[in-house]
């Protein structure tokens, strides 16, 4: 176990210039052959392997990682948490993970910065106040902490929003999630990485898989830039690249993968304190507790490994927000960066085995894939160390694209006669 | 040393001592001269602190010289015309500017958070992801409300931007990038051959750093050779010359965009219209980057004290604005370039000396300083720096004798001055290069990070390819120009003298007085507070790569993007970890180069032209009539037309009532139109749609119901055979324009070879609902002779014709269960049949009725709406409508999915009624029933309610619901949990209304 | 942003001009033997894609021009197009030869049934 980290252990280390903190994670060689090995050391990926150790036992694992861990999509996203989706199984894993971040700094000793301050979704049409007051009904009916709030109140909780009735969209409403908020990305997948080193898993970075070795339809190990490892379980959990990995094993995908952006404006003192979320206009905007606005856009709509989306895709999300928040206007673009998403045919996750034995698969979270890594890694680790899907994984499972069984979350488009 | 004024009483070549300019700078009103920027004219009056850190709010001075300033930021202008963040050093000064510093409380030189500085040592990198987790609930309540309070920096403005933005579009065969010298020759070349050229730079004066370079070119001052080229480039037909203007980024395929700052210098601009910022969206076919470099400060103890400089910030200081950086300083040195900042202050008459961390200075500049008596110390460093004013200014420094590799002082002593003038070389600033995909390499000779390849047509020259020669500089500009341009320019490159420079020695860290590292604070990103032991510290830790440092310590993070402070954290990782700068690696760089206005990426797209409304030709009636209108997709329609006095729902009911017992007139032009025509028409129809039409007779219309190829519901409405060959598709308002798109794609991918034309037509035609039993009296008053009985217009058929001077087509169709006629006619005529119609029905009591009264009309009927009654993952088979989906087809979009196990599955949410036990009760939009209703949730939900309303019709409510395996549950009640109460509702069949449809067959 | 070129009408201009359709060559089994489809097949039609890392095949519709959809050859990590081709064709020989993974496979299989889209 790590030594732990306090306000104590601070002072302690203060009076020694802080030259004696030890290593977050070791940076070992990989061993010849482990029980599981994970490859993507992304939040998933890592929360993955920490709960595979803790919650089952399975200590003699590794988590293999082409770059540095936490280097994907885990430390590129808008870090919004939020677990108010409209179908049943999205509701299990999203609360799932959205209850595991409340205490995730407390339980990995590392603070996660897990800030529940609020998640506002806004109405801006009457199609879009209908479906968000089902999903109202919906989440109460589950359990959620969730409700619809009036126009009064949201001003009242984002007192920089356009209230102007005239405007293009008026606000009509929102649906508010009070639990729902934001945490530091990166810390989570340093938490997770330190908590899985502490319990005796590899991480190994700069350790690129090249092939998936098969006896039979039963998988034996791993070619890497790094040298061969033996293992009978390989959990994939590579987002944007899960095709080029799974393509080694054989394993078809319904997978795309596209460059989602973001974007943060230059540190200003707090204007916004909770998350806003405006679907009609594909924008969504929170305050940093550096300051910073961190703003979130769409995908461009073909095929991108680059990590260099389409000006156009933010613009238009720029456009959209400076209408919704006009104060912006005159606030600057400090940075913007892309991410590759994984998207599915159904916009929802893939968590589950595969037709290889052995191979398991979690990928597919496209572009809400920060809110969900510890409930993710919970079921995905469970499901690797049974052999079975766990039952809130189940309906994510690949066989339901076959099935017809669809998890849709985008409610019709907007139409009416 | 006193803080008195700096201004020098002679030089500064861009001001005009003739001109005075008043200013205000924390409330305190200033005077400066015309040319000014703010930091200069600040700095004039002996103020030396600008700002105040981040983390630690140490008290700031101005750094740098243009953009890449990280400490002097300010907000300027008042209420909604402030903007935060500014660097005090690319301000131009104008009468009546209002400045304020930022992150500090109460004053800029009384800071209460300054106390952070004290107990900095337990503040390292990281510090929080190490505690603020006890007790739990403190992070959200105690601890992050205190930290966002202490960070971010200026403040927003208040209230709605009243500047404008604009954008423009433009190709050009050469985009130079950076205006100095290298830019000048590029451009010049390429303009000379020919080429459509544009040249931008972020400063107000072209020329980059020729007017503190000193040399000459073709045998002129620098500034001369610049002056006239400008001349001649702003004079030339084929180029676009922008000053203050900066390329922000680059991206696929040569688009670059150009962040012009139009007004921002001069408020008489503003007030005569003109546009605050423009950006420039350029494709290029060739890019030349000729960016320059950026001056490196020195990692020494305490090197963020109001006073210490870049060399070239204070030379410029003095040669530009007639400013002194102090009155008694020392240049800290690695290489030649910074004994011109000797030079020229000691000219200026400033005290100077320099200290120079090489064992030898022997090149043409320090040997000029040599002779003109300033004072030298080799082999030397500032170990220490002292602070005067309470931390507001400079007292004295260290210098310690050094050797290359040192790790801790020996002996120093102590030297008075003011200020510090530091130089650690330079890095060609080759953001843009990297920002799509360019590659990099280190070279060993400058120490930096120099273009290596790329993959678009994009070339460095000049500084920012690493070339510092001046002669050589040009020469590969002007090369480049040429071969950017495809043709000789037919002149030869700029020859040039300068005196020549001998290399500079890498210095990433300067040992300081005490052991190691140790209480001392190296600054590597002064805004951040990132201090070269933090670097060290995420590496101890196991933050190895550098990007994990980077996110870990915040280094290269702040606004400035790591401008100043990237290569020297490189140094200082590569000297702690023993490995070298480039094994250490680089992190990306990204787009923007500095920030830019969220304003200027809107553009005109705000307001009224955010995203336009489309209105039908009846638009102005509705609103004229009071109206209230909804959005629906783009449209504007009109929910309802309230009385004076009457609600909503008195409004709604009343034209509900109004149809039913008499007459009704609906908007209905922006139902979606689509012309399908050509022989294979028909045929192309039954695979869209999944019922048939190839069976439908000319003269007849037909309800289709259309799937995507999962098998789900994705639009409906009536399609009309207008000839043999021809169909006129509805479609649902918002799905317009979608399904036009998904019929022309299937048309062209997959069926190719069908003779079929699809031809959207919404807007050609304005169309009309008249219904209600007494419709067919109006339509007759119109048109006398137009054949409109029963028999020969019965339900579901249509026939062209004139009603008195309008050419119409009348279709008998009905979405609200009463005789009703959809007259549609050219949209230019739509306003004047409109106003006939509602002329002519006035005898008959017709009113307009809205979309909602629409809604309940078609809910009483048991109509579906394709978004309601389904939601993306509903199949025909949900809602009952198995009867329009051919069983004898092979195939029609959507249909083989329909056989997939789960779609097939017996237990699918079904459409079915709902009759609520107490009648005055509504059920909830989208409320769900339940399996079993208990204390609390969770609770198994079996479906939910798709459609509400109460109908004035039956004097009841209504509600549509899809419900598990709801239509084997008719009779059953189901129990609605709401808020407090549970509503319970007995399912029926989905039609409360003239079961028979004998209303419409009238 | 890319600069694509319509291979119809010949126009070349922003991709905002375009309209990305996705994966190029998708077969749909319905139209051809709707009786005879198996679960997976369907499946495969309508969720299995493939999505190298480097060159790919897709579709593009002429959105603001001639309205036409095509094909264009390009590479997904450097976005560069290789070539913009008909509807009914086949890419370039040469392309089809570069192929990996699952598009070297299709292109096999393609050529070995005639070439005839």
């Amino acid at each position: 176990m790590k030594p732990r980290y306090s306000v104590f252990s601070l002072a302690r280390n203060a009076m020694n210039y802080h030259k004696d903190w030890e290593r977050a994670w070791r940076s070992p060689n990989p061993k010849p052959e482990y029980d599981a090995v994970i490859v993507g050391a992304g939040g998933h990926g890592l929360a993955t392997a920490y709960y595979l150790a803790k919650n089952h036992q399975m200590t003699n694992i590794a988590v293999v990682e082409k770059g540095w861990l936490g280097g994907g999509n885990t430390g590129r996203n808008t870090t919004i948490i939020r677990s108010n989706y409209l179908q049943d199984a999205s509701i299990a894993i999203y609360e799932l993970a959205r209850s595991l971040y409340e205490n995730l700094s407390q339980e990995l000793n590392f603070n996660v910065m897990f800030s529940p301050r609020g998640v506002v979704m806004l109405c801006q049409t009457e199609h879009e106040f209908r479906a968000f007051k089902r999903t109202a009904h919906a989440n109460r009916l589950a359990g959620l902490d969730c409700r619809m709030i009036t126009p009064a109140e949201v001003k009242e909780i984002v007192p920089i929003i356009n209230d102007d009735s005239n405007c293009r969209y008026p606000i009509l409403g929102a649906y508010y999630q009070p639990r729902g908020g934001t945490g530091r990305h990166d810390a989570v997948a340093w938490g997770y990485a330190r908590g899985a080193d502490g319990l005796g898993v590899d991480i190994i970075q700069n350790c690129e898989v090249i092939g998936i070795q098969r006896d039979g339809n039963r998988v034996t190990g791993l070619e890497t830039t790094r040298g061969t490892i033996r293992t009978r379980k390989i959990g994939v959990v590579t987002a944007g690249h899960v095709s080029t990995i799974m393509d080694m094993a054989g394993q078809r995908m319904p997978i795309e993968s596209q460059c989602l952006q973001a974007l943060v404006s230059e540190p200003i003192k707090p204007v916004i304190d909770c998350v806003v979320m405006a679907n009609t206009v594909h924008g969504y905007i929170s305050q940093s507790d550096k300051g910073e606005l961190v703003i979130g856009g769409g995908t461009d709509s073909y095929n991108n490994y680059s990590q260099r989306g389409s000006f156009p895709a933010l613009e238009h999300t720029i456009t959209a927000l400076v209408e919704t928040f006009p104060i912006i206007s005159r606030l600057r673009m400090l940075r913007m960066w892309g991410g590759i998403v994984d998207m599915t045919g159904d916009r929802s996750p893939i968590i589950g085995k595969t037709d290889i034995d052995g191979l398991y698969v979690n990928c597919g979270w496209g572009t809400g894939g920060f809110k969900s890594i510890p409930g993710s890694g919970f079921v995905f680790a469970d499901t690797i160390a049974n052999d079975r899907p766990h039952p809130i994984a189940e309906p994510f499972g690949l066989n339901r694209f076959a099935e017809g069984r669809l998890i849709d979350e985008s409610v019709a488009a907007a139409v009416a006669h | 040393m006193s803080n008195k004024p700096y201004r020098l009483a002679h030089g500064g070549s861009r001001i005009d001592r003739a001109r005075k300019v008043s200013f205000t700078f924390d409330g305190k009103h200033l005077t400066g001269f015309a040319g000014d920027t703010v930091a200069a004219a600040v700095m004039a009056t002996g103020q030396r602190v600008l700002g105040r850190s981040f983390k630690y709010h140490r008290p700031r001075g101005v750094v740098g010289l243009g953009s890449e300033e990280m400490n002097a930021l300010v907000g300027v202008g008042d209420g909604a015309r402030h903007e935060p963040n500014l660097r005090a050093t690319q301000v131009e000064l104008y009468d009546g500017l209002t400045a304020v510093s930022q992150n500090r409380w109460p004053s800029l030189d009384f800071d209460v958070s300054a106390i952070n500085n004290k107990f900095s040592r337990l503040f390292p990198s990281g510090f929080y992801y190490k505690t603020f987790m006890w007790p739990k609930r403190f992070w959200k309540h105690v601890y992050e409300p205190f930290i966002r309070r202490a960070a971010g920096l200026g403040k927003a403005p208040v209230g709605r931007d009243p500047d404008t933005y604009e954008q423009i579009h433009v190709h050009c065969d050469v985009l130079v990038v950076g205006a100095g010298v290298a830019g000048l020759a590029a451009a010049e070349a390429a303009t000379a051959a020919g080429a459509r050229v544009i040249i931008a730079d972020e400063n107000p004066l072209f020329g980059g750093l020729a007017d503190i370079a000193g040399g000459t070119i073709d045998g002129r001052p620098q500034t001369e050779w610049v002056k006239e080229k400008t001349q001649a480039l702003a004079e030339a037909e084929n180029v676009h010359v922008l000053s203050r203007t900066t390329v922000v980024g680059h991206w696929h395929h040569n688009h670059l965009m150009l962040f012009e700052r139009v007004a921002d210098h001069d408020p008489a601009l503003l007030a005569a219209g003109t546009p605050r910022h423009r950006l420039w969206k350029v494709r290029a076919a060739y890019v030349i980057l000729a960016s320059g470099a950026i001056e490196r400060p020195i990692a020494f103890a305490n090197n963020d004290r109001p006073g210490v400089m870049l060399a070239s910030a204070a030379r410029a200081m003095v040669e530009r604005y007639g400013v002194a950086p102090g009155a008694q300083g020392v240049v800290f040195t690695n290489n030649d370039d910074a004994y011109l900042t000797a030079l020229t202050l000691h000219m200026a008459g400033v005290g100077i000396r320099v200290v120079d961390s090489r064992a030898r200075a022997e090149g043409e500049l320090p040997n000029a300083a040599r002779a003109a008596g300033i004072d030298i110390a080799t082999s030397s460093i500032i170990s220490a720096v002292h602070t005067s004013l309470g931390g507001l200014g400079i007292g004295d420094v260290k210098v310690a004798a050094y050797r290359r590799g040192q790790g801790r002082v020996i002996s120093e002593r102590k030297v008075e001055c003011d200020f510090i003038a530091m130089s650690g070389g330079w890095n060609p600033a080759l953001h843009l290069w990297c920002h799509n995909g360019g590659k990099i390499r280190f070279d060993d000779a400058l120490q930096a990070f120099r273009p290596d390849r790329h993959a678009d047509a994009i070339a460095a020259v000049g500084a920012a390819n690493g070339t510092f020669e001046l002669s050589n500089m040009l020469a590969e500009a002007h090369a480049a120009g040429e071969k950017a341009a495809g043709k000789p320019s037919g002149r030869v490159a700029p020859i040039a003298e300068q005196p020549k420079q001998k290399r500079l020695e890498a210095l990433w860290f300067a040992p300081a007085t005490g052991k190691y590292n140790e209480g001392n604070k190296h600054f590597i990103d002064f805004q951040n507070d990132v201090t070269a032991a933090d670097l060290e510290l995420a590496q101890r830790e196991g933050y190895e790569s550098v990007e994990h440092t980077k996110r870990y310590t915040t280094f290269g993070m702040a606004t400035d993007q790591g401008k100043t402070s990237n290569i020297n954290g490189l140094g200082v990782l590569a000297e702690a970890t023993g490995k070298t700068i480039p094994e250490i690696g680089v992190t990306t760089f990204r787009p923007p180069y500095t920030p830019f206005s969220f304003g200027a990426i809107a553009g005109t797209l705000t307001k009224k032209l955010f995203l336009p409304i489309r209105r039908t030709a009846v638009y102005q009636w509705h609103v004229d009539r009071g109206a209230v209108v909804e959005p629906v997709g783009q449209w504007r329609r009109a929910y309802t037309y309230p009385r004076t006095a009457e609600d909503k729902h008195a409004a709604i009911n009343r034209e509900i009532l109004c149809v039913r017992n008499k007459v009704g007139l609906l908007d209905a032009s922006t139902l979606g139109k689509i012309e399908i025509k050509g022989p294979d028409a028909a045929e192309f129809l039954d695979r869209m749609y999944t019922n048939t039409f190839s069976t439908l007779k000319v003269g007849r219309c037909r309800y289709g119901l259309m799937l995507n190829e999962l098998g789900f519901l994705t639009d409906d409405g009536v399609t009309v055979r207008l000839a043999d060959d021809h169909f006129l598709m509805h479609t649902t308002s918002g799905g317009a324009d979608r399904i036009a798109a998904w019929l022309e794609e299937w048309l062209q991918t997959e069926w190719p070879h069908y003779r079929v034309f699809v031809t959207p037509v919404t807007e050609q035609w304005s169309q009309f609902a008249i219904a209600g039993p007494r419709a067919r009296e109006v339509l007759a008053k119109l048109a006398p002779d137009f054949e409109l009985s029963n028999e020969a217009l019965p339900h579901m058929t249509f026939r062209e014709g004139r009603l008195g001077p309008y050419p119409v087509r009348v279709y008998r169709i009905s979405f609200s269960g009463e005789l009703s006629y959809e007259v549609a006619t050219p949209a230019n005529l739509g306003r004047g049949l409109w106003d006939e119609i509602v002329e002519a029905g006035r005898e008959f009591g017709l009113e307009p009725y809205g979309t909602e009264a629409l809604h309940v009309l078609r809910a009483e009927k048991g109509y579906i709406v394709v978004g309601d009654e389904t939601d993306g993952t509903t199949t025909p088979y949900d809602v009952g409508l198995d009867g329009l989906v051919s069983k004898k087809k092979a195939d029609f979009l959507g249909k083989r999915s329909l056989q997939q196990p789960h779609l097939k599955s017996t237990d699918r949410k079904q459409l079915v009624g709902l009759l609520t036990e107490d009648p005055n009760e509504v059920l909830p939009d989208g409320a769900y029933a339940v399996k079993e209703v208990k204390d609390k949730p969770p609770m198994e939900m079996i479906g939910q309610v798709t459609s509400t309303y109460m109908s004035p019709t039956l004097g009841r409510s209504i509600a549509m619901a899809l419900i598990q395996n709801g239509r084997a549950r008719m009779g059953e009640t189901l129990s609605f949990p709401l808020e407090g109460k549970v509503v319970r509702a007995k399912i029926v069949e989905p039609v409360f209304y003239d079961k028979e449809g004998a209303k419409l067959n009238v | 942003m890319l600069v694509v070129k319509c291979p119809v009408c010949g126009a070349e201009g922003d991709e905002t001009d375009f309209h990305a359709g996705g994966q190029a060559h998708v077969r749909r089994p319905a139209s051809h033997d709707p009786a005879n489809i198996s679960d997976a097949e369907q499946r495969d039609y309508l969720f299995i894609r493939h999505n190298p890392k480097g060159l790919h095949f897709e579709r593009w519709r002429c959105d603001r021009g001639c309205g036409k959809w095509f094909h264009a050859a390009r590479d997904t990590l450097t976005l560069e197009f290789k070539a913009f081709y008909g509807i009914a064709e086949l890419p370039p020989r040469e392309l089809m030869e570069q192929a990996n993974g699952p598009w070297a496979e299709y292109f096999r299989q393609r050529l070995a049934a005639g070439t005839k889209p």
